[in-house]
């Protein structure tokens, strides 16, 4: 490596968001040289700016996450926030038989959910209207404080000897004989045995520098946050388009709705302060829960995601170079990180996932994709002029 | 042939709505900037509306916002009509701006403000949002000027956190925009021009001031001022500190006043005015994405400007105290005055008139001396953020809010081992700490919670990058904000998540035959 060598690490990670710092945890509290990498701040961007929850009963991950979320302030040390369960209510006949197919199928996945009559869901979530016909009660999952638990990840991770260099954008690698051996930063190089890319969505870019081709598409999702509620029994309250949660401290933060795709440079996302949507938030809140319509909305906030063409992520240790390994959660990150850091940590030592089949979840799915595969489906960014 | 491009369905394409109207000119913030720029714009023919919140509604006043108030108001401003009748008398320019056909709306909130860039390009055309006390709506504008004034700076020390604790932007909107002032009896932080001035102002108006204190060895402002408040009795106390706000129900009864390290002595009065130092308030051109820069000699971050207050973003300028501090009294007042002419001349295309620039003020040494005495004087229990109950040594220790644990490992984490980790970053303390997250969106404590990381990373002067601001920037009522009436797109378009059914698919049913049948009940439908 150049002069300006910094102290390399066994494992590399570039991308200090919650997946990456997952991983970095797992990996450094059992006994392994580890360093992250982060362009910015930990969990500045899509890690730090979400929904917060934990429910994605869908995944082959989801049970190592239900394991595993409710000893994360143990494990970790610090605070997550981290509460069980949710409700989902309807406003509408026809959300009411979603959730009820929903429930059916949780119950298929065997995770309980139960159906709840009005009286039942009021009770659980008593600022949600009095007109709500009633909604399902998911007795798993729960909701975390993602910035609470992005730092929590990233001391915990320094406190079992791995480290953090913030600021340090990735400008290349260098490799030898088909493996990385070292990433280039503003902050100087550092040598690895193994490489891990989790940088959300500007993976597709670094990885580009490998001659990888990992298709992603990023969008930018808004969320609105209100002065602080009366807390309810259950805080992950869903329902009437919305996604969100009651915070600790009270704040109903929500959001849902459309997205809109933009283009990610070199340079990572434009974290654009919201649009006019927060007002299409604000009355979907104010419909779901009527009693505290009064309620002021006191910030709003976006995220820009990334999605792989199917929507689901790529976790695999490449054929070549076959020392990187390569993690993007597809839109749904935040509330699986337990599991996927896991599942990272286990691609890089052992090779393969020890506690799931994540055989699915292959980069290789993606070869004979269509070029212009963005473009088909619609996931365009609108040309931005000023 | 190229092919037609496909569209996502739950894209925001297409789906934000066009504003209600369209105006030529738009100017936000009815002062002396923003009312010259509306009589300018519209005597060079242009269509124009001035928009101004004042007479803000009492509960906003209650949350200090958009001043610091103080919980120093009289029952009058319940009275939204005759607030409004002080407000016009109050500014005779807006009669002339009427007169010459300026539409005037009194009232009315800016929460937000809204064009395509970097990473958004949706907007059908570039738009600032409005409310009042019942609905938010969307105006679109030709050129807009943003003459918003300054903000109060607040700054903490023990006992700040009850009624009667204000600043000087609020005094003056009590006194002279609302005549609703609750107070008798007060004293002024700061001596510079901000605080000599209100001193006078707070005089005339037939207030008592029992002190005029000032952190450094001397008086900072005008020497006239000097001599016309000791020739009127007023006690200017310099190298002293306020200790501490004493008080019950209605707020401060004393303060106590000395040397940092020294012996106090009580001084009774019922309002202390924070006069020193003010911000200039830029937060709707920070949520536009206009450029911002860090420059102390006019009042901390201000808006980057090209001649005639041009922004880094088309069709959009500032005047007055918004576009960096013009300074206190009429001086200050003259200078707002041109910019706003100024402004509304660039706007239209006319030729850019050379101006005097204020004199720069190394605003940000005035906040440091006094915010570093005030920690001299104060305790770790001493609250800074008053929404969110953070106290200093909280904020210092970085500690999460005190409904959650505070486990063991958290002690060795602090404001210390976090510079460590990388430059101080106050979006970050806020994320940890709450500090800043209110319901009074960070107006009584961004700025000095920026100069308490400062003092205590030892940061180079300007350098804590600035908290973003977010819209609403005025704290607005879910059923205010909302949109009654949204067009069919947005709901026939509106999906809880991305609208990607196969992100739902049950793992193990990837590439079974049961594919099909999950697909078939997410199209169109996807679970939370």
């Amino acid at each position: 490596m150049s002069s300006s060598s910094g102290k390399g690490a066994s494992v590399v990670i570039v991308g200090g968001g919650v997946t990456g710092l997952s991983a970095g945890w797992q990996l450094a509290r059992a006994g392994c040289d580890v360093l992250v990498l982060d362009k910015g701040i930990v969990g500045w961007e899509a890690s730090g700016r979400n929904g917060g929850g934990a429910s994605h009963y869908h995944s082959p991950l989801y049970a190592e996450e239900q394991r595993l979320w409710p000893q994360m302030d143990e494990l970790l040390g610090y605070p997550t926030e981290y509460r069980r369960e949710r409700v989902i209510v309807a406003l509408t006949e026809a959300h009411l038989a979603e959730y009820h197919q929903m429930a059916a199928k949780f119950n298929a996945l065997g995770y309980a959910a139960d159906h709840l009559d009005p009286q039942q869901a009021i009770a659980m979530a008593p600022l949600v209207s009095e007109a709500c016909l009633g909604g399902i009660h998911v007795k798993f999952g729960g909701h975390a404080n993602p910035q609470r638990t992005v730092q929590a990840y990233a001391w915990a991770l320094q406190d079992h000897g791995g480290r953090i260099l913030q600021q340090a954008a990735v400008t290349g690698f260098a490799t030898a004989g088909g493996r990385v051996i070292g990433v280039k930063t503003v902050r100087g190089d550092f040598g690895c045995d193994v490489l891990v890319v989790a940088a959300g969505p500007q993976s597709g870019h670094l990885l580009a520098q490998l001659d990888v081709d990992l298709p992603l598409a990023a969008a930018r999702a808004e969320m609105i946050v209100t002065e602080p509620a009366p807390l309810m029994a259950i805080g992950g309250v869903d329902g009437n388009g919305l996604y969100g949660r009651q915070t600790l401290r009270g704040n109903l933060v929500y959001g849902g709705g459309p997205h809109e795709w933009v283009e990610v440079g070199d340079a990572g996302p434009h974290v654009r302060p919201t649009t006019p949507l927060i007002r299409n938030l604000a009355r979907r809140v104010a419909e779901l829960m009527p009693k505290v319509a009064d309620l002021r909305v006191i910030r709003s906030w976006a995220g820009v995601v990334e999605n792989t063409p199917d929507g689901r992520p790529v976790i695999d240790r490449l054929a070549s170079p076959d020392n990187v390994v390569v993690a993007t959660m597809s839109g749904v990150g935040f509330g699986l990180s337990p599991a996927s850091g896991r599942a990272v940590a286990d691609l890089v030592r052992e090779g393969r996932c020890t506690f799931a089949d994540i055989d699915k979840l292959g980069i290789g799915r993606f070869a004979g994709l269509s070029p212009d595969w963005r473009s088909e489906r619609g996931w365009t960014a609108v040309s931005a002029t000023l | 042939m190229a092919q037609a491009p496909k569209s996502d369905r739950f894209a925001l394409n297409g789906k934000l709505p066009r504003p209600e109207r369209t105006v030529e000119v738009l100017v936000i913030g009815a002062g002396p900037a923003g009312t010259a720029a509306a009589i300018q714009a519209a005597r060079l023919g242009a269509q124009v509306l001035l928009v101004d919140e004042h007479p803000v509604s009492a509960a906003l006043m209650g949350l200090d916002t958009p001043l610091y108030f103080g919980g120093r108001m009289t029952s009058a401003v319940q009275r939204q009509a005759r607030m409004v009748e002080q407000l016009v008398a109050s500014n005779p320019d807006l009669e002339r701006a009427l007169e010459l056909g300026v539409e005037v709306a009194l009232g009315t909130y800016t929460w937000g403000a809204y064009v395509n860039g970097p990473g958004a390009g949706t907007l059908p055309q570039p738009v600032v949002g409005l409310a009042d006390e019942d609905r938010a709506w969307l105006v679109g504008f030709d050129k807009l000027i943003l003459a918003t004034g300054a903000r109060d700076l607040a700054l903490s020390f023990p006992g700040w956190d009850q009624p009667g604790v204000m600043g000087a932007n609020g005094l003056a909107a009590l006194l002279d925009r609302y005549d609703a002032f609750a107070g008798r009896r007060i004293v002024v932080l700061g001596s510079g021009d901000l605080g000599l001035e209100t001193a006078l102002r707070a005089l005339d108006r037939g207030l008592e001031v029992a002190a005029v204190i000032e952190v450094r060895d001397r008086v900072q402002g005008h020497a006239d001022q000097v001599e016309a408040l000791r020739a009127r009795g007023v006690e200017i106390l310099t190298g002293q500190v306020i200790h501490a706000a004493h008080g019950g129900l209605d707020g401060v009864a004393r303060i106590e006043v000395g040397p940092v390290a020294g012996a106090t002595r009580s001084i009774d009065c019922d309002t202390v005015c924070l006069a020193v130092g003010l911000s200039p308030a830029v937060e709707l051109l920070n949520v536009l994405g206009g450029a911002l820069a860090m420059d102390s000699g006019r009042g901390g971050h201000v808006p980057v400007t090209a001649d005639g207050g041009a922004t880094s973003l088309p069709n959009i300028f500032v005047a007055g105290d918004c576009a960096g501090l013009c300074g206190a009294g009429v001086l200050g007042r003259a200078r707002a005055i041109a910019q706003g002419n100024a402004a509304a001349r660039a706007a239209l295309g006319q030729a850019a008139t050379p101006m005097a620039k204020p004199p720069r003020h190394d605003a940000l040494e005035d906040h440091l001396a006094w915010m570093r005495a005030l920690m001299s004087v104060s305790s770790d229990a001493a609250i800074v953020c008053q929404c969110e109950e953070v106290t200093l040594g909280d904020l210092l220790g970085v500690q999460p809010p005190s409904y959650l644990d505070r486990p063991e490992r958290l002690a060795a984490r602090d404001i210390h081992s976090l510079n460590a980790d990388g430059p101080i970053n106050q979006d970050q303390i806020k994320r940890l700490t709450r500090a800043c997250m209110g319901a009074c969106q960070a107006r009584r404590c961004r700025e000095q919670v920026a100069l308490i990381l400062t003092l205590a990373t030892q940061a180079p002067t300007g350098s804590i990058p600035l908290a973003g601001f977010r819209a609403p920037v005025r704290p607005l009522p879910l059923r205010v904000l909302a949109d009654w009436d949204e067009s069919a797109a947005m709901g026939e378009g509106w999906d809880v998540w991305f609208g990607i059914p196969s992100q739902w698919m049950p793992y193990r049913d990837i590439g079974t035959e049961r594919e099909a049948a999950h697909l078939a009940l997410l199209a169109g439908q996807t679970p939370p």
